[in-house]
């Protein structure tokens, strides 16, 4: 998937073109569970597409399946039905290690519970994805680089003060900016949040969404937020709200 | 990269993986104290065979022996070409050893192996171990004080005087009791001039009342004081036959009730009397002799030191009628032969069947002689082996067990690196690596361990009696001055590398599970 994995420059100019391409896309995605003999279903028929450089936030109440919806674009779960499309190039059905590079290069992924390693200090996590993406050596050669880049990002999210602490030594936004760090670290094209804020008070909240509106406008990510908090939700470019599986679309300030 | 960090920081972190390193640790330990110091006897154990032994032993098929033993050594010297370093004849037969203690009649069924002592020292495999075996050529220790030093010097030849002090106790000894005798024979004529009554103390009359009447008496068989001649004769002056007896025969070790110590005590000393019976040659007729103890001999393995009794070669032919009345030839019924290189054993051997005839000799290594025992021996190990080898199968199951805890505690961060785009490989490689970092630590610090206390036995031993108040090695039990051990460097790696893999096997499974996790469900997981 040579195509797929190289990174395209030209993210800024598609981000101010009014209709940019489609970059991800679900068509006809079924998810369901199964729970016993029974079998639950989660996701009934998404169809949604997301373009270069959007922000696009999806809201629903809890169990609406907009965290299923998100892995399932993310490739951390496969669908039950249905395709997922990375520039128009179904990506669900790759071999289990062209996915698991993929989610390495091209997702980023930002959690409720920040989902940190709590053994690793600030700097050890952020550079968890660049480890995970080389082999040991060629890691090693590289590692003034990577560490200098990791740094400038931690920089970035306002951690610098932080880069030897363990998780376990910081505030909630201060781990989440983190993981947010983490997430760019690997230069990915596609931001996947779940509830970023969910676990934060109401101003670090607004903190960490300034901080993912900052990253949309001025490196032109895409990025796929998932909250139950419509007043957050309503700061993105697009807003769809999940209701039991289906979707339906709210607004769109593009 | 993130394999190792994590695998180094979980060891660091999880404290509880302790507890399966020290498991393998001490799994490791053991069997390496355990294998040193069983190969430490069992080297011990061979080097005292051998020592008896010597390297190839030529044994006839009969008990009468053969003839001409120059004309025999001969034909092995151009079998054996230049390999041959010595030999030495000799007669073996079983015999009966009789003394009597503390006025009750004491028998032991012994090896009798008539020798000449300098060429049975020649043959010994390690110079001057046959001569080492001998008491008086032995310093004396009791609980690492030295009682008594050596009686004879080391350049002394082995032969069959007695040491000063032996043969002057010897002379008191018979004076005592040739006085005691003319005492009670006085009070008999005395008290019962005409009483024919027997009296009980003529059943264990000292042997060694060397009155014309005395001897008649007790040994009337015995053609050997046929031949004296009828002068006068020094009554302290030995017997013409003369023996090393095994110490097993005449010593026997008790605990001192007083101070708890373990003692030996023995019973017969040399300048002492004692009994022998044992069978003639050609048609078998009980013959039976008087022969003085010259010296005690003890080789340390028991049993030899119960069971044989060296004899005077000549004394030994004469009394069993093995001397051809016309050639003055004595028979001999094994050849003991030193090589020059032992490795070479077994060419020798074959060279030497072909050219004695085969129905009359057997040809043997000490090895082959003692096979049964030293395959025992070996079996023993190796079973052994196998039983520790299954502690260490233990402390794997327990690293199964705490792994599998440990992937249940880090199913989250197992989630994390999924969804950081780990593969499932990498997550297992973790936990394999995981795995084989702590068979390494603890087989390491188990070798670490074990090296050290087998260095350190002695001092651990003497700590440990102390402790306890009882001695744990008793070197006049063992006659070891200390522990032997014996430690095998392949042995070592053989049992760290299987420790370490066992460490390995052991985290395959939980490492499995660790990468077969869904990562939704793991990240999922609280």
């Amino acid at each position: 998937m040579p195509d797929l994995l190289s990174l395209e420059p030209t993210r800024r100019i598609m981000q101010t073109t009014p209709i940019a391409p489609v970059h991800l896309a679900s068509i006809a995605l079924e998810k369901s569970y199964r729970k016993g003999d029974l079998q639950i279903p989660v996701l009934r028929g998404v169809e949604i597409k997301i373009r270069r450089g959007e922000f696009l936030s999806i809201v629903g109440q809890s169990g609406s399946g907009k965290s299923t919806l998100l892995h399932v674009m993310g490739l951390l779960d496969s669908p039950s039905v249905g395709e997922v499309l990375l520039d128009g190039d179904r990506i669900d059905d790759l071999p289990q290690k062209t996915r698991d590079e993929l989610r390495n290069r091209v997702f980023g992924f930002v959690f409720q519970f920040y989902h940190l390693l709590p053994e690793l200090t600030v700097l050890e996590n952020v550079l968890a994805p660049l480890m995970i993406r080389h082999s040991m050596l060629s890691y090693w050669k590289r590692r003034r680089e990577f560490r200098l880049a990791a740094e400038e990002i931690l920089e970035k999210v306002g951690l610098t003060h932080r880069l030897k602490h363990k998780p376990n030594e910081l505030s909630g936004g201060e781990m989440q900016r983190a993981a947010i760090a983490r997430a760019l670290v690997a230069k990915p094209e596609i931001l996947l949040a779940d509830e970023p804020t969910g676990n934060l008070d109401a101003g670090t909240g607004h903190e960490i969404l300034g901080l993912l509106r900052h990253l949309n406008e001025q490196e032109g990510l895409t990025i796929v937020m998932v909250t139950h908090d419509e007043s957050l939700a309503r700061s993105a470019h697009r807003l769809v709200r999940l209701t039991e599986g289906r979707l339906e679309l709210l607004s769109d300030a593009a | 990269m993130y394999k190792l960090l994590l695998c180094v920081r979980y060891l660091r972190t999880r404290f509880i993986a302790l507890a399966s390193i020290i498991s393998v640790m001490l799994g490791v330990a053991t069997m390496i104290v355990v294998n040193s110091v069983m190969s430490g006897f069992g080297t011990e154990m061979r080097s005292r065979i051998h020592g008896i032994l010597s390297d190839v032993v030529v044994e006839t098929n009969s008990l009468d022996g053969v003839h001409d033993a120059d004309r025999w050594m001969k034909i092995i010297r151009g079998a054996g070409g230049d390999e041959i370093e010595s030999m030495a004849a000799m007669v073996e037969i079983y015999g009966m050893m009789t003394y009597d203690y503390r006025g009750q009649p004491v028998m032991k069924t012994v090896q009798l192996i008539g020798i000449d002592p300098l060429t049975k020292s020649a043959v010994s495999p390690d110079a001057g171990s046959f001569q080492s075996s001998l008491d008086s050529y032995q310093q004396i220790k009791e609980y690492g004080k030295v009682v008594r030093e050596p009686l004879r010097s080391a350049d002394e030849p082995v032969g069959w005087e007695l040491t000063a002090d032996a043969a002057e106790s010897r002379r008191h000894r018979i004076e005592l009791e040739q006085r005691y005798i003319e005492q009670r024979q006085w009070e008999e004529k005395r008290s019962q001039p005409e009483s024919g009554t027997p009296d009980h103390t003529d059943l264990f009359e000292p042997i060694n009342a060397k009155t014309a009447k005395e001897t008649d008496k007790v040994s009337p068989p015995d053609f050997s004081h046929g031949e004296e001649p009828a002068v006068a004769v020094d009554p302290a002056a030995p017997q013409r036959a003369q023996l090393y007896v095994g110490a097993g025969l005449v010593e026997f070790v008790y605990t001192d009730e007083e101070t708890g110590k373990t003692k030996v005590m023995r019973i017969k000393r040399p300048g002492d009397d004692v009994m022998i019976s044992t069978v003639s040659a050609g048609r078998p007729e009980p013959v039976r002799f008087h022969a003085t103890v010259v010296d005690i001999f003890k080789s340390g393995m028991s049993e030899y030191d119960g069971n044989l009794v060296f004899c005077n070669l000549e004394e030994l032919q004469r009394i069993r009628g093995m001397i051809d009345p016309q050639t003055k030839d004595g028979a001999v019924t094994s050849i003991q032969i030193k090589l020059k290189n032992y490795d070479r054993a077994a060419a020798v051997v074959k060279n030497l069947q072909a050219n004695l005839p085969p129905g009359l000799f057997s040809v043997r290594t000490w090895e082959q002689k003692q096979g049964p025992l030293l395959a025992a021996v070996e079996i023993e190990k190796a079973i052994l082996n196998v039983l520790l080898f299954l502690i260490i199968t233990v402390a794997g199951f327990g690293i199964l067990a705490i792994f599998y805890m440990i992937v249940v505690e880090k199913t989250r961060d197992i989630g994390i690196l999924k969804a950081l785009g780990a593969t499932s490989r990498g997550v297992m490689t973790i936990f394999l690596s995981y795995g084989l970092a702590l068979g390494i630590v603890g087989s390491g610090v188990g070798v670490a361990i074990g090296l050290l206390f087998v260095t350190y036995i002695d001092n651990i031993e003497k700590g440990l009696s102390k402790l306890t108040g009882r001695k744990i090695f008793d070197e006049t039990i063992y006659y070891f001055p200390k522990i032997p051990t014996d430690v095998n460097a392949s042995m070592v790696i053989w049992v760290a590398l299987s420790a370490v893999l066992i460490a390995v096997l052991a985290s395959v499974l939980p490492a499995r599970r660790a990468a077969r996790l869904h990562p939704v469900e793991a990240l999922r997981y609280e």
